[in-house]
């Protein structure tokens, strides 16, 4: 564990900006940014190419220098420590892994380990301990060379790389962004199993709102440097902030691959005491047209909807979480569709193949 | 041209062993120390080119132009500057090794994955380190290539010495031209064509075996 | 410096014999140098052996080169039209090849696609997108010839290399210095020009392409 923050880990940003200089001057990249983010818990920055979400994760670990405001950590200000120690301390993932080529897989997760000194015998051990946590049979990838990894198996090499010195703290920027859907779904389910055991705070930056439903315990959607909202996956679809944010969920191919699943096959039955003011919407809509449909009902306060039957009736209920959780598992609907309640099968992430 | 027949030239070099020994050194020496300072002063100017922004489009600039400038007029020029002898030869032919090596390595530095360097930086190396275990190794092939193209001109510019009195085979090809004498013109050529042609395929061997593994792996 | 001045005449007499030495090498390497590609896109297992013995060649210091051919083709400019425009193929025949690899599969499908013949297809699609590369090459090959065309002048074959060794022989630092600043001004203003026309012609193809 570093020692510059053991403990708990919380990332806290106050009135941040960032300008940028360019030809024809001063451009504000990111504006007033502020949220925290709590120890153990992932954070998906999501929104729009040019929303400034990159550029805001990079403040933390400076690889982008603040204008404004304060970035702390355990309540210590980031400009205050070495650059350096600051980002051996943080992980740090990012789109195609970023591996050296010239450095073997062992050695690339080590990277870290070896710029804090740590003797050969344990990097080695720690590379093994993490491949064989990112699913990458030590034996067989331990001694390749990045070149002859596939795209999938390289980002997972990225991730424990990520973890190899223990750090409370992961930044991951667009990391399964370059790799083909399928084997998108199965790295972020992997990377949930992996949370799950390591519980570290990370910052996930991302445009798939897909991903974002399924990976975020909360998510800041930002647009043009600011924050739109900044809640939970439920808040996101009970509370949109404006309609930019409807239209943003709305506008992701992951949701316009669930045109042919209905609120019908999801709902569960309506249990007792929900009261009777809650949206009602046709069991027949589609999870796209739910979703536009949702827009039109107050949804504050409330946890979820009723869905009626054929006859009309409102025998069903949704909630907006499962909603939510439905959203993001929605690139591979068959194996999440039959149940509302699309709980992860956590030994699932095992069986596929690398 | 009718003195002796061409391929007599084995004949002369066979006659004057000490003399070609003596040309041989002076050209490998001529070739080998301009090449060799040349790495020491053009790969630390090439990685701070690469580190102070300012520097680096003056500097490419210069690089550039000095490639145009014909080898031989570089030559011409330092006679006025240094006059003749080994010296100024040294002096011509360090210049004109250090451009492609300068070249070569901007580039190979510039030509590393900004995505690499990103995710170095994020992982908290230092300057130095971002440089001895990232840029250097991934720009050393491209750097290597520099230092190939360096040494193979710089055998024929080493040729050209001999007109300032810088020595090598260039003396008796010098020679052969002045008496219109064939075996004395080729025993001088073909030894600097076989220099040049035999150098050029073993560094480009050397090359193959000094790229790190895992840029050659597929 | 003031060589310049004193004789402009022969200056400008040997600059125009350096470009005229350079010219006709240069066109010469083309001639040669772009069927050669083409045949070697067309007949794959060529193109190694020939791009293989071109390096070599021009690995060949030119002086040397000079040499090896004056028993058989004598001094004077023919010998050093020979050596320069062996030196140019190398260039010329790998910037063409590299050319018309560069065109598009789709491209190249689409052509066949409307019935076009393999002559059709050279001469309406590949070399006309390839022009720029090919071009490219040619500028690299020209820049090198101006450069080597210096050391022609001893063996007789003119130009601006006179100067500088005439000037060696006489220990006249001022005509060497003349001769190094005019080669160097040649290869210069060459260099500008031959990008400007680069440039213009890749222009040209963008538009082509654009346009159809």
């Amino acid at each position: 564990m570093s020692p510059l923050w053991a403990g708990v880990s919380l990332i806290t940003l106050e009135h941040v900006s960032k300008n940028f200089d360019s030809p024809s001057g001063s451009v504000r990249a990111v504006e007033d940014v502020s949220f925290e983010v709590d120890a153990g818990a992932l954070h998906v920055l999501i929104g729009p190419s040019g929303s400034g979400k990159t550029t805001t994760m990079r403040m933390i670990n400076r690889l982008e220098t603040i204008s404004e405001g304060t970035i702390t950590i355990n309540g210590r200000d980031v400009r205050d420590l070495d650059v350096v120690e600051l980002r051996r301390a943080i992980g740090y993932v990012i789109q195609q892994g970023g591996l050296f080529p010239h450095f073997t897989v062992a050695d690339n997760v080590a990277v870290v380990p070896r710029l804090l000194g740590w003797p050969r015998a344990r990097r080695r051990q720690r590379a093994e301990e993490l491949l064989a946590l990112v699913g990458l049979p030590p034996k067989q990838f331990a001694d390749r060379f990045p070149r002859q990894l596939s795209g999938g198996q390289q980002q997972r090499v990225g991730v424990a790389r990520a973890l190899a010195a223990d750090p409370p703290i992961i930044l991951m920027d667009e990391p399964f962004g370059a790799v083909d859907p399928i084997t998108r779904k199965q790295l972020q389910r992997e990377l949930r199993r992996i949370q799950a055991e390591v519980q570290k705070t990370i910052v996930f930056v991302t445009h798939d709102i897909g991903e974002a439903f399924l990976l975020g315990d909360r998510i800041v959607l930002m647009a043009e440097g600011r924050i739109v909202q900044n809640g939970t996956p439920a808040d996101l679809l009970r509370n949109p902030a404006s309609p930019f944010v409807t239209e943003f969920i709305g506008e992701d191919r992951s949701l316009r691959a669930l045109q042919h699943t209905y609120l019908a096959e999801l709902a569960g039955s309506r249990p007792d005491g929900v009261p009777d003011d809650v949206p009602i919407l046709a069991g027949t809509l589609s999870i796209p047209q739910a979703g536009q449909e949702l827009a039109r009902h107050d949804r504050s306060n409330r946890e979820g909807f009723l869905v009626s039957d054929v006859s009309g009736r409102p025998s069903g209920y949704l909630t907006y979480q499962q909603l939510a959780t439905v959203l993001g598992e929605s690139i591979a609907p068959a194996e999440t569709m039959t149940s509302a309640e699309a709980a992860p099968d956590p030994e699932a992430a095992h069986v596929l193949p690398v | 041209m009718r003195r002796g027949e061409p391929l007599d030239f084995i004949a002369y070099i066979r006659d004057h062993p000490e003399q070609f020994r003596e040309l041989l050194l002076e050209h490998v020496r001529l070739v080998g120390f301009s090449v060799l300072i040349a790495i020491l002063i053009a790969i630390p100017l090439a990685v701070l080119t690469t580190r102070l922004a300012w520097f680096e489009r003056p500097m490419t600039w210069i690089a550039n132009v000095g490639q145009t400038v014909p080898s031989l007029a570089i030559l011409g020029l330092t006679l006025p500057l240094l006059g003749i002898g080994f010296r100024p030869a040294l002096f011509a032919l360090t210049i004109k090794a250090v451009l492609p090596i300068f070249l070569n390595t901007v580039i190979g530095i510039r030509g590393v994955d900004r995505a690499i360097v990103d995710a170095a930086r994020g992982m908290g190396t230092s300057d130095r380190q971002l440089l001895w275990f990232v840029e250097l190794p991934l720009a050393s092939p491209v750097m290597f290539a520099g230092i190939q193209t360096a040494t193979v001109q710089n055998i024929g510019l080493a040729t050209l010495a001999a007109y300032i009195g810088g020595g090598g085979f260039g003396d008796w090809i010098l020679q052969g031209l002045a008496m219109v004498n064939p075996p004395i013109l080729l025993a001088g050529a073909v030894p600097v064509a076989v220099l040049a042609m035999s150098t050029e395929m073993i560094l480009r061997g050397v090359r193959r075996v000094i790229v790190p593994a895992g840029l050659t792996v597929t | 410096m003031f060589y310049l001045f004193e004789q402009p005449e022969r200056v400008f007499e040997l600059t125009l014999e350096h470009i005229r030495l350079v010219g006709i090498s240069v066109l010469a390497a083309t001639l040669i140098g772009v069927p050669v590609g083409i045949l070697c896109t067309r007949i794959r297992w060529l193109e190694s052996p020939i791009l293989n013995l071109s390096g070599i060649l021009y690995t060949i210091p030119s002086l040397a080169f000079f040499a090896i051919l004056i028993p058989y083709t004598g001094l004077g400019a023919s010998t050093a039209t020979i050596a320069l425009t062996l030196y140019s193929l190398l260039a010329i025949i790998r910037n063409t090849i590299a050319g018309i690899d560069d065109v598009p599969r789709a491209t190249l499908d689409a052509a066949r696609g409307m019935g076009m013949t393999g002559r059709q297809r050279l001469f309406l699609v590949e070399l006309p997108l390839a022009i720029p590369v090919i071009f490219a090459g040619i500028r690299v090959a020209t820049m090198a010839a101006i450069g080597i065309a210096v050391i022609a002048a001893v063996i007789g074959a003119g130009g601006l290399g006179r100067l500088i060794f005439d000037g060696l022989r006489t220990l006249d630092a001022d005509q060497v210095l003349a001769g190094a600043i005019m080669a160097t001004v040649l290869a210069l203003v060459g260099d500008w020009a031959l990008k400007r026309l680069g440039d213009a012609l890749r222009r040209d193809a963008g538009a082509a392409a654009e346009g159809r």
